[in-house]
């Protein structure tokens, strides 16, 4: 259970409100360090900054329009050995649900960890953003111009650029399981933001006298999720149907993936890929001259590299059942192929034969670390 | 088409499938010859780069042969290799390849007969598939 609190914004000024939030968080030691995007030197970018002193905070800047990152991974390395202080960490929805998927795999430990939940208003690939801030000098919005359309759930990306692909199509804008939640959506944010804390956390904020608690819910808050979820949950069906229409056979999935050179900048994106010792960085797929040699004697000629179709099938394979669509394998990709949309209408597919969400619980078991007895049987009693 | 012999590669539990195909060789069993086997010591072994590779490479089709349920040497890997190998399906069922060349069966030691009846039976389904269209394909 969770109980509620509004923040008062003053000066109008949401980033510096929750600024101040934070280093009350900091300096009545609610959390020893706090992971929170802060914006670069170069001021065209924002990047997630391990704040120790709260005399860092200048900067710091919870509702970021881009995600350079993706967070789970940093919060792998902060817990994977106990770090004996208190970790706040600042992460959108897609970020925590990764977290959640990494504890599963043993790759996150939340003892140490309060995880603080934004709600998203999406965000724009980094290039785009550091593009906006050049055009516009100081006066670039430090959310993108996003954070206006939060009241009404309608958010309009400025000046033609557009989201990430990923972010339009998701269908969390606010952050699930989350022990602090920033909310945005259904309030002014020039006036108020909803914060909601887990019932023993929200004891300790009311306490040490960071935030006086009430009941924990936000009806006006609750409406516009749920419409924004809907929309989203349709333009990502148009997303998978299209995508669906267009791989009907091989060739158009080779296709699809022709220009691909492996750099594997998606499985170093990628939240999910568990594997301590990535395959495709092991001599299995080092081959010897006479190998290529042989391939191409066998089919007149190859493709060069290899196994990219290998490459992405095994990927899928590991990591589909877990996917949780940030769509950072679609940032990194040099050569824009559409490896977020195929992992993400694949993923849906599979997770759904085992009921499963990514990101849903810490409680239930991921689909390729588990089985059942009783499930997937045939008539002759094999697949 | 006709003389069309599709290739199989099959990857066999130590315990149960693999000394299955020897009880069909000692006990004369005939079947075609299209198979290559090669010896795992449980079904719950095979990675689905094996059976991906085998396929883009060019084998019509791979089988994948482990211990009836609840008979696992190892207590639960046929039941791993099985959820594996639903996902895999699906993936390639979500891409536009067909699943069909893919074949998990559970196949005990003492099921010589059975193992004949499977390959055989593999032999014709893929003769009626076809080569498999990878086995062409220079870009993979």
């Amino acid at each position: 259970m969770s109980k509620g609190a509004v923040l008062e914004v003053k000066n109008k000024d949401p980033v510096e409100t929750l600024r101040v939030f934070f280093r009350d968080l900091l300096e009545k030691e609610v959390v020893d360090v706090l992971l929170v995007p802060k914006k670069l030197p170069s001021g065209d970018g924002y990047c997630q900054t391990l704040v120790r002193d709260p005399g860092m905070l200048g900067d710091v800047n919870a509702l970021a329009p881009t995600l350079p990152v993706q967070s789970a991974r940093l919060i792998s390395h902060l817990t994977l050995t106990d770090p004996g202080r208190k970790i706040g960490a600042v992460l959108k929805s897609c970020e925590i649900r990764a977290v959640i998927e990494l504890v599963k795999f043993l790759q996150v430990k939340l003892d140490q960890l309060i995880l603080i939940g934004v709600d998203c208003l999406g965000t724009y690939e980094p290039s785009d953003y550091a593009e906006m801030s050049r055009e516009k000098g100081e006066g670039v919005s430090s959310t993108g111009g996003l954070l206006e359309g939060a009241k009404e759930g309608k958010i309009n990306p400025q000046d033609g650029y557009n989201l990430r692909l990923a972010c339009q199509i998701c269908e969390y804008p606010n952050p699930q399981n989350a022990d602090i939640v920033i909310g945005l959506f259904g309030h002014d944010p020039q006036r108020e933001i909803f914060i909601q804390v887990r019932d023993q956390l929200a004891s300790e904020l009311a306490e040490k006298g960071i935030l006086a608690m009430a009941d924990g819910e936000s009806p006006s808050r609750d409406k516009v999720i749920e419409r924004l979820t809907e929309e989203r949950i349709k333009r990502r069906d148009e997303v998978f149907d299209a995508f669906r229409s267009g791989t009907k056979g091989l060739e158009d999935l080779m296709d699809a993936l022709s220009t691909c050179i492996r750099c594997h900048n998606c499985m170093v994106a990628c939240p999910i890929c568990y594997c301590k010792e990535c395959v495709f960085r092991t001599p299995t797929v080092e081959h010897k001259a006479d190998q290529f040699l042989r391939w191409a004697d066998r089919k007149g000629g190859i493709r060069m590299p290899t196994d990219t179709l290998l490459f992405h099938l095994i990927r899928l394979s590991h990591m589909v059942t877990s996917c949780i669509g940030c769509g950072l394998c679609d940032s990194a990709c040099p050569n824009d192929l559409p490896v977020a949309t195929l992992f993400r209408a694949v993923g849906h597919k599979i997770q759904g034969m085992f009921d499963y969400t990514p990101g849903r619980s810490v409680d239930e078991e991921p689909p390729v670390a588990s089985f059942k007895e009783d499930e997937l049987q045939t008539e002759s009693g094999a697949l | 088409m006709e003389d069309f012999e599709p290739r199989i590669i099959a990857f066999l539990c130590h315990w149960c499938t693999y000394t299955g195909a020897d009880l069909a060789g000692t006990t004369r069993q005939q079947y075609p010859p299209n198979i290559r086997i090669i010896h795992m010591m449980c079904s719950g072994a095979v990675d689905t780069i094996y059976v991906l590779k085998a396929l883009i490479d060019g084998a019509d089709g791979v089988l994948i042969g482990g211990c009836h349920p609840g008979d696992c040497h190892y207590q639960t890997g046929n039941y791993k290799a099985r959820r594996r190998v639903a996902i895999l399906k699906e993936i390639l069922n979500q891409v536009g390849f067909t699943e069909d060349r893919i074949w998990l069966r559970w196949i005990s030691a003492s099921e010589g007969k059975l193992f004949a009846g499977t390959v055989t039976q593999m032999v014709e389904e893929l003769k009626k598939m076809g080569p498999n269209p990878m086995k062409k394909l220079w870009v993979a």
